[in-house]
């Protein structure tokens, strides 16, 4: 697609309508001059083919735009069977980034709850422990001040033997369930793998649908179409509910109309009288 | 305290609720989105509703709105946990009429504070 976009000596874009209006530009300053000297059969001639010179442009043009779409949806590998309404997509890239992307989901979904249900399993024995751990101590400086009694002595002696057993089998089990979690976080190497594949997809995908929109431009100038501007109604309305849209987390903090945290959420409340 | 938490991913209710109960708040409940969530408030007696903002079906906002408008529920506390953080957004959630607003990621303090300074006020 990219040789439909000309790079001139100087490196800049040379708009491929620019033969076209200096060709237009040509048939002007001779109509002109066939009006003035009043040769209007030759102006009328004139006339036509500047008229034919536009449409041959155009319809080519729309030519190239479509072949850009064809080759656009060949480099997106998007296998659509486009007899039916709407087209079926079965195989194509596009299909398989979402397939690959609700992996990642189910993947990090997994993780999570695994390492929860871990940390939901080790954290009652890490209390338990410190609770007996505790109650201890508090005997032991009593035996250290000497104000336990031979029978109280027996029960401790027995307690501490106990939480000595306990103390082992539980750090073991806990031991276990942190390893566990460590070992649940592998997800993010195979999520990570997945991503990046998608990534290089939509940078593809992005980089032939510049293409195809500098095509359209060049055919909308052509035909005299007016691209939409920042002042159109539509835009106006769009630009509107983009303020209020979901979008799920801001990646960029700095972005304009975006708070960079819990603080500045505060602040923004706090002036609105919360 | 009966309370509801209404978030599209089990794994994020299931942090909230953790934290919840760490706060002493054992009678939790969960929904995964406003369409669901919005008939449990009307039946059940909840005392507070924890919810997050971009759900498929029926989001936060509009599970809002919903509550403000319901002659029974108008006055139920509500708190926003969301990744949503234009102020546009926060400012929209605020006239609907919010109770507490906390950004995703958040930590444990940050949930506690909007917790207790929501039933501070609401008494």
């Amino acid at each position: 697609m990219a040789s439909n976009i000309r790079i001139g000596s100087d490196n800049r874009l040379i708009n491929p309508n620019s033969d076209l209006i200096a060709e237009l530009k040509l048939c002007a300053k001779l109509l002109t001059e066939k009006l003035q000297s009043d040769q209007f059969e030759d102006a009328s001639v004139l006339i036509q083919s500047m008229v034919q010179t536009r449409d041959h442009h155009m319809f080519q043009s729309v030519g190239k735009l479509t072949r850009g779409l064809h080759n656009a949806i060949v480099n997106f590998h998007v296998d659509a069977d486009l007899t039916k309404m709407p087209p079926q997509i079965a195989d194509s890239d596009i299909h398989d980034a979402s397939s690959r992307l609700n992996y990642v989901m189910q993947l990090t979904q997994n993780a999570a709850d695994r390492t929860m249900d871990m940390v939901d399993e080790a954290a009652p024995i890490a209390a338990n422990l410190g609770q007996e751990a505790r109650v201890l101590r508090a005997e032991w400086a009593r035996l250290k001040r000497r104000e336990m009694s031979a029978d109280e002595f027996r029960g401790f002696y027995d307690r501490m033997s106990d939480f000595l057993e306990q103390m082992e089998v539980g750090t073991e089990r806990l031991n276990k369930s942190l390893q566990n979690i460590v070992l649940e976080q592998g997800f993010q190497d195979l999520t990570g793998q997945v991503l990046k594949r998608v990534i290089g997809l939509i940078g593809d995908v992005e980089k032939d649908l510049v293409q195809l929109v500098l095509l359209a431009g060049h055919v909308e100038e052509v035909a005299g179409i007016a691209a939409p501007t920042a002042d159109d109604k539509e835009m106006k309305v769009l630009i509107e509910k983009r303020k209020h849209e979901a979008e799920g987390p801001q990646i960029n903090k700095t972005r304009d109309n975006v708070v960079a945290g819990q603080d500045e959420v505060d602040d923004l409340l706090s002036s609105l009288g919360f | 305290m009966k309370i509801l938490i209404v978030d599209d991913f089990s794994t994020m209710r299931r942090i909230i609720k953790n934290l919840l109960r760490d706060l002493g708040f054992t009678n939790t409940h969960e929904a995964d989105d406003g369409v669901t969530a919005l008939p449990m408030l009307k039946s059940g007696d909840f005392q507070f509703l924890v919810t997050d903002w971009n759900m498929p079906g029926m989001t936060g906002i509009d599970l809002l709105r919903a509550v403000r408008s319901d002659e029974k529920l108008a006055t139920l506390p509500v708190l926003m946990v969301t990744a949503e953080a234009k102020r546009d957004q926060i400012i929209e959630a605020a006239q609907a009429g919010v109770n507490g607003y906390v950004v995703k990621p958040f930590t444990a303090q940050a949930l506690k504070e909007k917790i207790e300074k929501i039933f501070e006020r609401v008494g």
